[in-house]
C-alpha cells in the first residue's frame, strides 16, 4: 500500500505545535487543527516558565509563527475533527472550519471592530479575570491574527462591520466542511483545570479572594488583566500574605481524581518565587501533602525557594477555609504535621493549586479516533512502558497531556511530541505499512 | 571589503504590550529614532512579532526601499531567527537585520525609573543603527550531512533511538563499552508499575536492533576520538585491538547514568552486609538470593536532595524534640551525594516492597520518606502497597535513621516518626538504601570529546531545559534517556525516540546552513604562529601551509582568535571591528 506523506495534528498547544514542526521539517505535509481562535494552548497562557524564569508566551511566539509560516504546515484554527476513517498510511479526515464571521484573508488584525463592539464578557484567556468582547482575539500575541465573533453573546449591532476598513467582517459566514487524506494522526488535545466549586470548605466561587493557580497566572503575567499586578480580587489591595494549597482535586478520592498531577508543587514554588521577586515583604506559604518538585532542576529550585526567596512550606492540608465578611480576609485552619499542632493562617489571598484533568470532549473524540480512554478520559497507550506515545489504533498517536498526568511539564510535552513525530515518519517515512 | 550601498535604515520599537511600552516612553523613542542618520522609516509596534508586526516590516521594506532593518524589543536569542526571516521573506539578506535589546537590558530592569529607562532605550537604539549602518550581506555556509548516525550506549535509550532511526531507512552505527547490550535496564528485575519482567521490555528491543541490517552494533567499544562538525562527525573507536573509523552526520548521546553508591560508613553501608542499595536488593530477589525476611527496611533520599534545608518554628516543638534536632543540625556531617531529587527511586522502591510482600505476605516492609513523589498515575502503585500493609514513615532529614547491629544477624533501625511524633525502632533483616541515579565520572571525558557542556548537576546539558529538551548546544548532537538526567524507562524511551525525530530531521534534509558569523582569517596578514589553531575551543583553525584555515561548519563565531591574534589577521564575519567601533562610538556621542 502506498501512504499518504502527510499527516494531521489535533491541538495547537506546546505539544501539537512541536509535533507539527518535527513533522513538517521531515518532509511531511502537516495539517493543525485547533478548535480555538488561535494555536498557543496553555503555554501561552503562562507568566514565566521555571527554571530560566523566561517569559513563557516569549518563547513559545516564535514556535506559533514558526507553524504559521511553514510552507508544509496548513493552520486549521477554529476548526474541529468531526470524522475519521481508514487505517494507519491512509486516513480519511473531515474537518469543519467553524465561522469566524471574519473574512481571514481579508482582517488585518487591527481592532477597530472590537473597541466599538457594545458586548463585554470575561475573557476564557485570562481564566475569568479579565475581559473581552464579542468580537475578539483571544490574546495579542495570536496566530493567525484574525478576529472571531461569539455569536453565541453577540448582538448581531452591527456596529463591528460598518467600522471595518477592510471590510473583512460577514455575519453571514457559514461552516466549511473539508476532507483531508493523511497517513497519520497526532492528538495533543491538552487538559482542562479542576474547577474546585465541589470542595465547599474552601469556598472557592463564594469567597473572592479564593483563586486558582491558573487565575494567579494571568494576574502575574505582565499582558494580563491587571498588568502583572497581583491584587485581591475582593478590593484590589496587594496581598502581603498568601497561601499555596496543593492537590486540589488531585491525590483527592473524594471530590477530585486519585492520581497525582505532577506539575503543581512546581508551578506553586515557581508562583510564590514570583510573588516574592514582586514584592520581596509577601508572606508566602505552600500547604503541601508530599512535595514533589522531582525533575530536572526542581529539587534545586525549591531549596533555592526556601533559602533565598524565603518562601514557607508547611505539611498540611488545610481543612477549612473561612472568610471574614467585613475585610473578605481568609483564616486557614490547620495542623501542622511536622509539628503536630493544630493552627491558624491569616491569608489576604489564597491560591488553589488545582488539578489538571482532561478534556471535556475527550471521550467524544476518542470515539471519532476509534482509540480508547482510560476511567477518567485519558487517552491509553497501548503499552504504557515500551509505546508510551502509541494508541490501540496503528498510525494514531499521542502527546501531551491528552495522556493523562505521566506527561509532567512543557518539556515532558515536546519530548513526547517529538516521539510522536518519530512514530509516524518510521511507519510513513519507510513507505509502507 | 566591498563597497557598501548607502544605508537606508528602518527602526521597529516594540511596545511588548506594557512590558516595554509600560515604562520605555516607545512613540518618543520612535520619534528619536527618526532623527538618526540614514532612518529612513521608524514606528511603534505593539508586538513587533506579532503576525501584524511582522508584515508591517515586510511592508516598510518594500515601501521605502529599506536596506537595513532595525528592531528594538527583547532578546535575540528568542526573536533574532524570527526577525531575520521576515527580512529574508521581503528579499533582505538577514545579516542586514541588528537588534536592540530594550527590555531584558532596559524596562525590565529600570522599572522605577521610566525616564531614565527613556533614555536609555533610546541610546541602544542609537547604537543598534551606527552598528546596522555597516552590515554587510553574508551567504550561510551549506554542509552535506551524511545519513547515518552514531549512536553512543545500548542501554534502553541508545537501542530505542537507534530502532528508530534504523527503521526511518538510515544507517546507524550503535557503540556500547560493556561486553552486553542492555544497560542498567537488564540489572532489573521488575518495571514498575506493570511488573513485568525487564527482560519483556529489553530482549526484544536488543533482538530488533540486532536483526536490523541499518544498525551495525559495537561492543566492547571504546571511543577514542570525535571530530568534525553537524552532517560531518569523524569518529574513532577501538574494539579490542582493532581501530574503526566512522563518518556520521549526527550523534546521539545515550550513555546513561550510574547507580550511587554510598560512601563507606554511611548508614552502616560497606561496615554491616545487611545494608544495601535498593539496586542491590532488587538483584537479589531476582536472582533468589534473600530469604524469607521478618522485616525489610527501606531508606529513601540517601545521597540525594542533599543540601536541603528546612526552616522550623522551634516554639511550635516540644522542648525534647526541639533539643534534638538541635543537638543533630549541630552535629551534622556534611551529606556526601548530590543536590537533585532522582525522581524514579519512589517507585523503585513500592516496587520492591510489593515484590517482597505478594511473596512473603507476613514480612514486614517499612518504607522511611521525606516526601513521597508517587507523581502520575503512580498514585495508584503507592496505594497498592499501602493496601498490602507496606508501612510509609515520614523521616526528616535533620533526624536520619540510625542503625546498628543487633544479635541474631539483625541490624537495629531507630528513626524518629514525625507523624506520630515518637522515636521507633525496628529490627530489621535487611535494609536497603534508595540511591539515586547520577552521571558518570567518564561523562566529563564524553563531554570534552563531543565539546558540549555538563550541567551543574553533572548531567549533560540540553540547549533549553524547556523547548529543546533533547538537543545539545552543539549541533548535531541529541541527548536521550539519563544521560540527561533521572529518568524511569518510559520516559526515557519517550526521550530517545524525540532524539531520533530531531536526528533524522537532520539527515533527511541532507544539506544545512550553518551560521555566517565564522572567522575570516586575511592570508597576507598571517604569519602562521598558530595561537588561534591552540586557543579556538571547537577546533575550528588549522593551520596548513603556515597560514591559519577556518572550517567554518565547525567555527561558532566566539571571536577568541580574533581578540587574540597578534597580527590582527582574523575578522569575525557579521561582527567587524568597524561594526562594533561604531556602536562604541554611537554609545559615547
Amino acid at each position: 500500500m502506498v501512504v499518504e506523506k502527510s499527516a494531521l495534528v489535533i491541538g495547537g498547544g506546546i505539544a501539537g505545535i512541536q509535533a507539527s514542526l518535527d513533522l513538517a521539517n521531515r518532509g511531511l505535509k502537516t495539517y493543525l487543527v485547533e478548535k480555538s481562535p488561535s494555536i498557543g494552548g496553555r503555554m501561552a497562557q503562562l507568566d514565566k516558565t521555571f527554571p530560566t524564569m523566561d517569559c513563557s508566551i516569549c518563547i513559545l511566539a516564535p514556535k506559533m509563527i514558526e507553524c504559521f509560516r511553514h510552507p508544509k504546515i496548513e493552520l486549521l484554527t477554529y476548526s474541529e475533527v468531526k470524522e475519521v476513517h481508514g487505517s494507519a498510511g491512509d486516513f480519511t479526515v473531515k474537518v469543519v472550519k467553524k465561522p469566524r464571521y471574519v473574512q481571514a484573508d481579508k482582517c488585518v488584525g487591527c481592532g477597530t471592530c472590537a473597541d466599538h463592539c457594545p458586548v463585554e464578557l470575561p475573557n476564557e484567556f485570562d481564566s475569568g479575570m479579565g475581559v473581552r468582547k464579542a468580537i475578539y482575539i483571544p490574546f495579542p500575541q495570536a496566530v493567525p491574527r484574525v478576529y472571531t465573533v461569539d455569536k453565541d453573546h453577540c448582538l448581531d449591532c452591527g456596529l463591528c462591520n460598518s467600522v471595518c476598513n477592510a471590510k473583512a467582517v460577514d455575519l453571514e459566514q457559514q461552516p466549511v466542511e473539508l476532507e483531508l487524506h493523511v497517513g497519520g494522526i497526532v492528538v495533543a488535545t491538552g487538559f482542562d483545570m479542576y474547577e474546585p466549586f465541589r470542595i465547599t470548605s474552601y469556598g472557592y466561587g463564594k469567597y473572592k479572594n479564593v483563586i486558582t493557580a491558573m487565575q494567579l497566572e494571568r494576574l502575574l503575567s505582565a499582558s494580563g488583566p491587571s498588568g502583572g499586578r497581583i491584587m485581591r480580587p475582593s478590593d484590589g489591595r496587594i496581598p502581603r500574605t498568601i497561601a499555596f494549597l496543593q492537590c486540589v482535586g488531585s491525590r483527592d478520592q473524594r471530590f477530585g481524581y486519585p492520581y497525582c498531577s505532577s506539575i503543581c508543587c512546581k508551578y506553586a514554588v515557581k508562583d510564590a518565587v514570583l510573588i516574592k521577586e514582586h514584592r520581596p515583604d509577601s508572606e508566602v506559604y505552600i500547604f503541601y501533602i508530599d512535595l514533589r518538585v522531582f525533575g530536572k532542576g526542581f529539587q534545586e529550585f525549591a531549596n533555592r525557594a526556601k533559602k533565598e526567596f524565603g518562601v514557607k512550606f508547611v505539611r498540611s492540608s488545610p481543612g477549612e477555609i473561612r472568610e471574614d465578611p467585613e475585610t473578605k480576609d481568609l483564616t486557614l485552619w490547620y495542623e501542622d504535621t511536622l509539628t503536630r499542632t493544630v493552627k491558624s493562617l491569616k491569608a489576604d489571598l489564597v491560591v488553589l493549586s488545582t488539578a489538571l484533568m482532561p478534556r471535556s470532549d475527550s471521550v467524544e473524540l476518542a470515539k471519532i479516533l476509534g482509540i480508547e480512554t482510560d476511567r477518567f478520559g485519558f487517552l491509553v497507550a497501548s503499552d504504557p512502558v515500551r509505546h508510551p506515545v502509541d494508541t490501540q489504533v496503528p498510525g494514531i498517536v499521542g502527546c501531551g497531556y491528552c495522556l493523562g498526568p505521566r506527561t509532567g511539564d512543557i518539556p515532558d510535552s515536546v519530548m513526547q511530541a517529538g516521539a510522536a513525530a518519530a512514530r509516524l515518519s518510521e511507519i510513513l517515512m519507510a513507505g509502507s505499512v | 571589503m566591498t563597497e557598501l550601498e548607502e544605508p537606508t535604515i528602518g527602526v521597529f520599537v516594540c511596545h511588548c504590550g506594557i512590558n516595554i511600552g509600560g515604562i520605555v516612553n516607545v512613540p518618543e523613542v520612535v520619534e528619536y529614532a527618526k532623527t538618526l542618520p540614514n532612518v529612513a522609516w521608524a514606528e511603534g509596534n505593539l508586538y513587533t512579532c506579532s503576525e501584524a508586526g511582522l508584515s508591517s516590516i515586510k511592508d516598510a521594506i518594500k515601501k521605502n526601499g529599506l536596506n537595513r532593518v532595525v528592531v528594538a524589543s527583547c532578546t535575540p536569542r528568542t526573536h533574532e531567527p524570527l526577525f531575520r526571516s521576515t527580512c529574508e521573506e521581503a528579499g533582505l539578506n538577514k545579516y542586514l537585520f541588528e537588534m536592540a535589546n530594550i527590555r531584558e537590558q532596559c524596562s525590565w530592569v529600570h522599572s522605577h525609573e521610566p525616564e531614565k529607562a527613556t533614555t536609555k532605550a533610546k541610546d541602544i537604539v542609537r547604537m543598534a543603527v551606527a552598528r546596522s549602518r555597516w552590515l554587510e550581506p553574508q551567504d550561510e555556509p551549506e554542509v552535506d550531512v551524511a545519513d547515518s548516525a552514531m549512536v553512543i550506549g545500548g542501554g534502553i535509550s541508545g537501542l530505542m533511538a537507534a530502532v528508530s532511526l534504523a527503521s526511518q531507512g538510515f544507517k546507524v552505527h550503535l557503540v556500547e563499552k560493556e561486553p552486553q547490550l542492555g544497560g542498567i535496564t537488564r540489572r532489573l528485575g521488575k518495571i514498575y508499575p506493570t511488573l513485568q519482567d525487564s527482560s519483556d521490555i529489553i530482549d526484544p528491543v536488543i533482538k530488533a536492533a540486532t536483526a536490523n541490517e541499518n544498525i551495525q552494533i559495537y561492543t566492547s567499544a571504546t571511543l577514542k576520538d570525535i571530530s568534525g562538525y553537524v552532517g560531518n562527525f569523524k569518529v574513532s573507536l577501538k574494539k579490542g585491538t582493532e581501530d574503526t573509523r566512522l563518518d556520521v552526520g549526527t550523534i546521539v548521546l545515550a550513555s546513561g547514568a550510574l547507580n550511587y553508591e554510598p560512601p563507606k560508613g554511611s548508614f552502616q553501608y560497606g561496615v554491616l552486609d545487611k545494608v544495601v542499595t535498593q539496586l542491590q536488593l532488587e538483584e537479589m530477589l531476582t536472582q533468589g538470593k534473600l530469604a524469607e525476611p521478618e522485616r525489610v527496611l527501606m531508606i529513601q533520599c540517601v545521597g540525594s536532595r542533599t543540601g536541603e534545608v528546612w526552616t522550623y518554628e522551634l516554639s511550635d516543638m516540644t522542648q525534647s524534640f526541639a533539643a534534638r534536632l538541635l543537638s543533630k543540625i549541630l552535629g551534622a556531617k556534611k551529606e556526601e551525594g548530590w543536590p537533585y531529587c532522582s525522581k524514579i527511586c519512589c517507585m523503585n522502591a513500592i516496587k520492591n516492597a510489593i515484590r517482597i510482600k505478594e511473596q512473603w505476605p507476613k514480612a514486614h516492609v517499612d518504607i522511611l520518606f521525606s516526601d513521597l513523589r508517587t507523581y502520575k498515575e503512580y498514585e495508584d502503585f503507592y496505594r497498592r502497597a499501602r493496601a498490602l500493609e507496606v508501612k510509609f514513615i515520614r523521616y526528616i532529614r535533620e533526624i536520619p535513621p540510625e542503625i546498628t547491629e543487633a544479635p541474631d544477624k539483625k541490624v537495629k533501625v531507630t528513626v524518629y516518626d514525625t507523624l506520630a511524633g515518637v522515636e521507633t525502632e525496628f529490627l530489621c533483616d535487611l535494609v536497603a538504601l534508595s540511591t539515586p541515579l547520577c552521571p558518570s565520572k567518564e561523562d566529563v571525558m564524553l563531554a570534552r570529546m563531543l565539546k558540549v557542556p555538563l550541567g551543574p548537576d553533572g548531567f549533560f546539558m540540553e540547549a533549553h531545559p524547556k523547548l529543546r529538551p533533547v538537543d545539545c548546544q552543539s549541533d548535531g548532537i541529541f541527548i536521550a534517556g539519563t544521560a540527561c538526567g533521572p529518568k524511569d524507562i518510559p520516559e526515557s524511551i519517550i526521550s530517545a525516540k524525540a532524539a531520533a525525530a530531531r536526528a533524522s530531521i537532520l539527515m533527511a534534509n541532507k544539506k544545512l546552513k550553518t551560521e555566517a558569523l565564522t572567522a575570516d582569517v586575511d592570508t597576507d596578514l598571517c604569519m602562521g604562529c598558530g595561537l588561534c589553531e591552540e586557543l579556538c575551543p571547537y577546533g575550528a583553525h588549522k593551520i596548513e601551509g603556515g597560514k591559519s584555515k577556518t572550517v567554518a561548519a565547525l567555527c561558532r563565531g566566539c571571536g577568541v582568535c580574533a581578540a587574540d591574534c597578534p597580527k590582527r589577521a582574523i575578522t569575525m564575519r557579521h561582527y567587524s571591528d568597524r561594526q562594533i567601533l561604531a556602536q562604541v562610538e554611537a554609545m559615547m556621542t
